[in-house]
């Protein structure tokens, strides 16, 4: 009979340890934010956490907030908001999920924390390696807090990241620390700064070795688990703890591999998701895929937080090519070799474009990329319509239908 | 006559608009079929669609052997032994009848799809539309009920047409507000409904490229055989319409059950 058995997940017990680094991260924000007794400054999930965290600043990351608007779904009450303030339904939903919650007063660190809301930028600091919405985004929190916004602004399509790249944005990088410095109300130290670079580079090695345990077969790990085990990674990262975690969660997924036990029960395919989550479908898409016996165990998503070049010895210049190596940054040239290689390394049976209608630049799937990567490859490609926190963009049922008839023709039929 | 000892197997595709049932018999031939609208039970349209289908082949629930489900509505029906998508069930009812390199179009209820095959009938490629029902059958009804026209005219109209009216939006509502200026402008009515399944027409070729043999499948080219040639002579390749188009998807889902 077509009644689907529904797959019962093991939870990773580290997961619990994750709940409290992220409940310990968000109320110490709040009590700095309540107190006045350390700054705090806003960063994009791939800016330079590790200058300011160098710099006593306690780091929010607005991108992980939005990230929690959307993986409950309350983005959809909210995205109206930020649309009636001239904010286009087209742009970032991040932005606008998140931008008019706040209009609202509303957030979901209440429900999950007991936080009553957001904590006040002391300083906004962007990267615009992701997108330009970011700085749009911040300056618009700028404008309501009345603090200072500052950034760092990128290059695109980067075939090969050349030593002009690196000073470029290596001086932009430096540059920070004045205004930094008068918001923190202290002078920078090189020390703390290197200690900092040093704490994210080990987690950076970390959170790679912990993904890199999906290449094993079954893989212990899916992607739709990486999406909420990188928090710390992205918030964290700069930090003893963050690491501490990381050391124990490689732990016990190394033992599930050498024991065979695999995320998805009887796992026949492996899949590489290129592209944003949707995060208000992350259950239900790691649902769908478990039930089709396929696991999607690697991304670009989770993969945006190795930052391998960071180098304590050298903190401007590492920083400067480790955010500048990111493959968001990338030429297609580039995007498609890194595919090409994490199709190897990680044996991938087949590629999920999610092609994110408020997020081209986590969209790869627009300029011809999934027809040349599956004609070089030989790897076949889905594309599904979709967003991240959007869900008006998406179609449950030609997603569902989308992605079981990959997995027939996986199959062979 | 009805036949006592016919074993039959059946295919159920539940569409957005319409359900099908086909029975294929011990030969794979296709014995009887049965088409209604779906509604909103889709399990109880199911059965009715399956009952009729066997009253016209003469006989009863116990000759099937096996019930495979597909379409929109696949999971609804919970008497079917196993589920496919449409994708596969149009993929395996044309290899049927087309057994070498096809690309299919089939344009249904309220999706389009792009399906190619290989040779031995295996899915080399698919896509589908975008979250639009611009250039499926519902926007044809949509269409035709503000021009006031039934939807069973609008073929032998755009046939009757001497020229192609060109209609550029690229979704339902604004279609029909261009549709509504042109008429408003004093356009012929048969040039308009051509223009509109010309423009059904440059949706599916959005979807992928066209080359080779291409068949033709789904309850739109069923109804308005004038959308295949209007494809034939935007992609300059061969286009043909499947036997019994709307039927394709419950027909290869049946070939399915055939094959437990």
């Amino acid at each position: 009979m077509t009644d689907e058995k529904k797959v019962v997940r093991k939870e990773l017990e580290t997961s619990k340890d994750m709940k409290k680094f992220m409940a310990d991260y968000y109320l110490e924000l709040d009590h700095a934010s309540q107190t006045g007794e350390r700054k705090i400054a806003w960063c994009t999930s791939v800016g330079p956490a590790e200058l300011l965290r160098g710099m006593g600043f306690l780091v929010y990351f607005p991108e992980t907030h939005s990230a929690m608007l959307g993986s409950t779904r309350a983005a959809m009450d909210y995205i109206p908001h930020a649309n009636a303030l001239g904010y286009a339904p087209e742009i970032c939903s991040y932005l606008t999920s998140d931008v008019g919650a706040f209009t609202q007063g509303f957030t979901p660190l209440t429900k999950s924390f007991g936080i009553k809301s957001v904590p006040k930028p002391d300083v906004l600091v962007f990267n615009t390696n992701q997108c330009r919405d970011v700085q749009d985004w911040f300056a618009w929190y700028g404008r309501k807090f009345n603090a200072p916004v500052v950034g760092v602004r990128t290059y695109r399509g980067v075939k090969e990241v050349t030593d002009s790249h690196i000073i470029s944005i290596a001086k932009q990088i430096e540059n920070l620390i004045q205004p930094l410095e008068q918001v923190a109300g202290k002078k920078f130290d090189m020390d703390e700064f290197q200690r900092a670079v040093a704490l994210s580079r080990e987690c950076s090695d970390l959170w790679k070795q912990v993904l890199e345990t999906a290449a094993a077969m079954p893989s212990p790990l899916t992607f739709f688990d990486g999406t909420t085990l990188m928090g710390p990674a992205v918030v964290g990262r700069g930090t003893q703890a963050a690491n501490d975690f990381y050391r124990k969660l490689l732990a016990e997924l190394q033992e599930r591999a050498y024991n065979h036990d695999g995320a998805v029960a009887d796992e026949r395919f492996r899949i590489y998701w290129e592209g944003m989550p949707i995060w208000g479908r992350l259950r239900a898409h790691s649902e769908l895929f478990a039930n089709l016996k396929s696991c999607v165990l690697a991304s670009t998503y989770c993969n945006s937080w190795i930052f391998t070049a960071l180098d304590p010895n050298d903190p401007f210049n590492s920083m400067a090519r480790a955010y500048t190596e990111l493959f968001i940054v990338r030429s297609d040239e580039a995007k498609e070799q890194y595919i090409k290689r994490m199709f190897e390394f990680f044996r991938v049976d087949g590629i999920v474009y999610h092609n994110a209608r408020t997020c081209p630049n986590n969209s790869n799937s627009r300029y011809g990329m999934p027809q040349r990567l599956e004609a070089n490859s030989g790897v076949p490609a889905l594309v599904i319509d979709g967003d991240l926190n959007d869900l008006r963009c998406l179609s449950d049922e030609q997603t569902n239908t989308n992605i079981e008839a990959f997995v027939e023709r996986l199959a062979g039929k | 006559m009805p036949i006592p000892d016919a074993k039959f197997f059946a295919g159920i595709d539940v569409g957005t608009t319409t359900t099908k049932a086909v029975l294929l018999n011990a030969d794979r031939q296709l014995a009887a079929s049965f088409v209604r609208r779906s509604g909103t039970d889709l399990g109880a349209s199911a059965n009715t669609a399956l009952e009729q289908a066997l009253e016209r082949a003469g006989s009863a629930r116990a000759a099937i052997q096996a019930i495979v489900a597909t379409g929109y509505g696949r999971r609804n029906v919970s008497f079917a032994d196993d589920t496919k998508t449409e994708i596969a069930c149009h993929g395996w009812g044309c290899h049927y009848y087309y057994p070498e390199t096809i690309a299919i179009v089939d344009i249904g209820g309220q999706d389009s799809k792009v399906i190619k095959l290989d040779a031995q009938g295996k899915t080399i490629g698919f896509k589908m539309n975008r979250k639009c029902a611009a250039g499926t059958g519902a926007f044809l009804e949509d269409i035709a009920r503000r021009l006031d026209l039934p939807v069973g005219e609008l073929n032998g109209l755009a046939r009757a047409a001497r020229q192609t009216a060109k209609i550029g939006s690229y979704c339902t509502v604004f279609t029909a507000t261009e549709v509504l200026d042109r008429i408003r402008q004093g356009e012929r009515t048969d040039e308009i409904v051509r223009g509109l399944f010309d423009s059904i027409v440059k949706r599916v070729m959005e979807m992928d490229a066209l080359v080779g043999k291409v068949v033709m499948t789904g309850g739109v080219v069923a109804y308005h055989d004038i959308v295949a040639e209007l494809l034939s002579a935007r992609v300059k390749t061969q286009v043909l319409v499947a036997p019994h188009p709307q039927e394709m998807g419950a027909f290869g889902a049946a070939l399915f059950a055939a094959e437990m």
